[in-house]
């Protein structure tokens, strides 16, 4: 086991690993934090997106050593200081962007991601953008809504709910 | 996926000497290392990451006019930063995977894996360009030996390659839509000393210049040049995404409509 330390939502944390554990299982066996979900375990399904040094990454292929000194976002670092839903969550219960909810925290994170670079996406940009996250309930309508709409643009003319 | 040792060195030596070790390997972004290992189809007993390594990130322009690429860096960086100097293939970039993907895996780590179906290796093929390692600079017609077969010795790791900048160039990727990796993709490059033409995701060799359309293309750079021409024969991959007729078929599509998009 090797000692693992990492900034996570803001707070410094620590732990032991093996070589092979994985980011996703250090948040969510060695923290606690069951936020970041664990779908495909292939990198194709993108339920495990968290943010490292500011980008999206699936957590499910990082070692955790490899995230060594590295600041980490997961879903649970979402929220306001008050509790509250962000924008961005906020957008996605507005617009019932979720079923199951399973795919829901790479949702929002890929989501975040895309309009911190893109504050202003078209409906194509978030499309191709949510390519590596999969969601077998919504069939994605709702889940670019949702997007449009944190972004502060008009969801009228996105396909029927 | 078996345990392992893990190490992250900071300079390229410090790599060199931890890859000494007995059944050490190297890691890139680990997009394609890790799955493969979570599938036990690769058992390494020390995995030397490459990513903490920053000589090998970045990209810049050769006084010779090469755009040259860190080994470890990520396809999301070249996307955005080799636009300017090589739109074809920042494109060709900005398509692999998806984006937290990009944000992950590295040129070096695609090319030393050599996967049949990846874009880089057709982009660095069709380029001509120059594979760097930690002991030697090998051309990109001499590094690709076949499916996950490459020129590397044991131990050795891509640190840069550099890519001469055609006149114009373009890749269109034909999508396996479950992987997203190249069902076919074809990058054609025009230089002045004649057009490449690199075809990845057909061939059961992996990828291959494809000369008859290099020929036709020297003589007439169009797409209609390419519609005259037999599609290519040779080895080509026949799977349940579609047969080696399809795929030798979709290649002249592909070279065709990347000769017509050149720019």
């Amino acid at each position: 086991m090797t000692q693992v330390t990492m900034t996570v939502n803001g707070k410094t944390v620590s732990g032991d690993v093996e070589g092979r554990t994985l980011l996703a299982e250090f948040l969510r066996e060695g923290l606690k934090m069951t936020g970041t979900h664990i779908g495909c375990d292939t990198s194709q399904c993108g339920a495990c997106v968290v943010h490292m040094n500011g980008e999206a990454v699936k957590s499910c292929s990082v070692l955790a050593l490899d995230a060594e000194g590295a600041e980490v976002k997961t879903i649970e670092g979402m929220a306001n200081p008050d509790g509250s839903l962000s924008t961005i969550q906020q957008a996605f219960q507005d617009h019932h962007g979720l079923q199951c909810g399973f795919c829901t925290p790479g949702m929002v994170m890929s989501a975040a991601a895309l309009l911190k670079d893109n504050p202003k996406p078209t409906e194509r940009e978030i499309r191709e953008y949510l390519e590596g996250n999969i969601c077998r309930c919504t069939g994605y309508h709702n889940i670019v809504k949702a997007i449009m709409a944190a972004s502060g643009q008009d969801v009228g003319a996105i396909a029927a709910e | 996926m078996y345990n392992f040792e893990f190490s992250k060195p900071g300079t390229i030596d410090e790599a060199v000497a931890a890859l000494g070790a007995d059944e050490a390997q190297a890691l890139g972004g680990g997009q394609t290392l890790l799955p493969t290992m979570k599938q036990r189809l690769a058992a390494p007993e020390v995995l030397v990451s490459l990513t903490g390594i920053d000589q090998m990130k970045g990209i810049c322009l050769s006084d010779a006019g090469e755009v040259c690429i860190g080994g470890a860096t990520t396809h999301a960086t070249v996307a955005a930063e080799a636009a300017a100097h090589y739109p074809a293939l920042a494109a060709l970039a900005g398509r692999i995977g998806d984006p937290a993907v990009r944000n992950r895996g590295t040129i070096g780590g695609s090319l030393a894996n050599n996967d049949p179906s990846a874009c880089y290796p057709a982009a660095a093929l069709g380029s001509g360009a120059t594979i760097i390692t930690n002991t030697r600079e090998i051309a990109a017609d001499d590094y690709f030996q076949g499916m996950f077969a490459t020129a590397l010795d044991e131990g050795e790791i891509i640190t840069e390659v550099r890519f001469p900048v055609p006149e114009a160039a373009n890749y269109q990727k034909f999508v396996q839509p479950a992987s997203r990796f190249a069902l076919v993709g074809v990058f054609v490059a025009k230089y002045a000393d004649g057009v490449r033409v690199a075809v990845t995701g057909a061939s059961s060799d992996g990828v291959f210049r494809w000369t008859e359309a290099e020929e036709v293309l020297n003589g007439s750079f169009t797409k209609d040049a390419i519609d005259a021409l037999s599609p290519p024969s040779g080895d080509m991959i026949a799977d349940l995404h579609g047969s080696a007729e399809y795929r030798a078929h979709l290649v002249k599509v592909m070279t065709g409509r990347a000769v017509a998009a050149a720019s």
